[in-house]
């Protein structure tokens, strides 16, 4: 199958093979404790795994659009900002 | 409690859905990721920008005054369309030929195609043939949709919410109907009045409903495209160029397929962010209930 009709670049094949390698951990994490380890955290509702990846990543797209609108600083700060705050949402949320 | 036997095997049957998904959806906006980052001439040809659109983007004024109008839009309807359903869905009979009648009325709007409605209005506001626009301009009201962007707007909301408030109005009265009757009968015991018996039993017991209507009108308007740009085209000027005309202008109209597709994960993202924040208000509010047993 062609794919290049997708327009695919190295940085973008990337940035999906890391989400992909995410989805496939947390599943093999899934399998090994399942329940999806749900608890309540700073956010006073309840979250599981799944749902702090998705908010670790939603919060790393919405830090990379703040840094872009307002700082000229590297992107890559974003992205070590973004990790932090993805560990943090692991550990507190 | 009974335990549950765990059977992994039961995923593979979500595999097909999971296939449609992707065709239909992840590898499309896996593109428009690829796009985002590029800049083409067309022939297939691309060539790397990095983060170039996304950072035009956030900083063009085009693009502000398009969300702005967009967040404005989708909060005047709002604002009118949910309180309005909620008084209409009061006001709806009961019991017996009423019921019929009302709920075929208000799912009459809602059966007609976008296209058509934004032509009925489009017809409907002008001000040679149209009967509301010959009519105001009979009354000597300085009313034309096509030269006045205030015109535009009020033509656009009022027809949105012809459209669709019978939308909230039909989950509001399911709401209500589900309210058992005992509710009513003690509230009247204890003599409760009008006001009370909405702000203590019609109200709570609405919620969840009336979460899934603001859900639902709120990402209808917020990617509405098809009325606006049937009745004003996005104009007079740029007054009523929303966020999806503004996308359609750029990526078809001027071929622009970079900032058209950062334009559009953005937009998504909004969207997104908005979506999760209510689903959670809404699983939360359903997950008190049942601890409080209500």
């Amino acid at each position: 199958m062609d794919f290049s009709w997708m327009a695919w670049t190295k940085p973008t094949a990337t940035f999906f093979a890391i989400i992909f390698c995410l989805l496939v951990t947390l599943t093999i994490w899934e399998i090994k404790i399942p329940g999806g380890a749900p608890r309540r955290g700073i956010l006073q509702f309840e979250t599981t795994r799944g749902d702090r990846l998705f908010i670790s990543l939603l919060g790393a797209a919405y830090i990379h659009i703040f840094w872009l609108a307002f700082l000229s600083l590297s992107i890559w700060w974003a992205l070590l900002i973004a990790c932090l705050y993805a560990i943090c949402v692991f550990v507190w949320v | 409690m009974i335990e549950k036997q765990v059977n992994q095997k039961a995923w593979f049957m979500v595999l097909p859905v999971f296939l449609v998904v992707a065709f239909s959806a992840i590898i499309p906006l896996m593109t428009v990721v690829n796009y985002s980052v590029q800049d083409t001439f067309g022939n297939n040809q691309f060539f790397w920008v990095g983060m170039d659109w996304f950072r035009d983007l956030l900083h063009s004024e085009r693009f502000h005054d398009a969300f702005f109008r967009q967040v404005s839009f989708s909060a005047i309807i709002l604002c009118i369309e949910i309180p309005l359903g909620i008084v209409i869905a009061l006001a709806m009979p009961r019991k017996g030929w009423g019921v019929p009648v009302c709920l075929i009325t208000m799912a009459l709007p809602l059966l007609i195609p976008w296209n058509v409605v934004g032509t009925i209005w489009q017809i409907f506001a002008r001000v040679d043939i149209g009967l509301l626009g010959h009519t105001l301009a009979a009354l000597g009201v300085d009313y034309n949709y096509t030269q006045d962007p205030v015109a535009a707007w009020i033509t656009i909301i009022i027809m949105d919410i012809w459209h669709w408030t019978s939308l909230v109005v039909l989950l509001c009265y399911a709401g209500l109907c589900s309210i058992p009757d005992a509710y009513y009968q003690a509230a009247k015991i204890d003599g409760a009045s009008r006001l009370s018996v909405f702000r203590y039993i019609q109200l709570p017991k609405m919620q969840r409903v009336l979460l899934i209507a603001i859900l639902l009108r709120f990402m209808d308007s917020f990617m509405i495209y098809t009325e606006p740009f049937v009745i004003t085209g996005g104009g007079p000027g740029n007054s009523t160029t929303f966020m999806s005309i503004d996308l359609v202008k750029m990526a078809i109209g001027q071929f622009d397929l970079g900032p058209a597709a950062a334009m559009s994960l953005i937009y998504f993202l909004v969207i997104l962010l908005l979506c999760w924040v209510f689903f959670t208000v809404m699983s939360n509010i359903g997950e008190e209930r049942s601890k409080g047993g209500a």
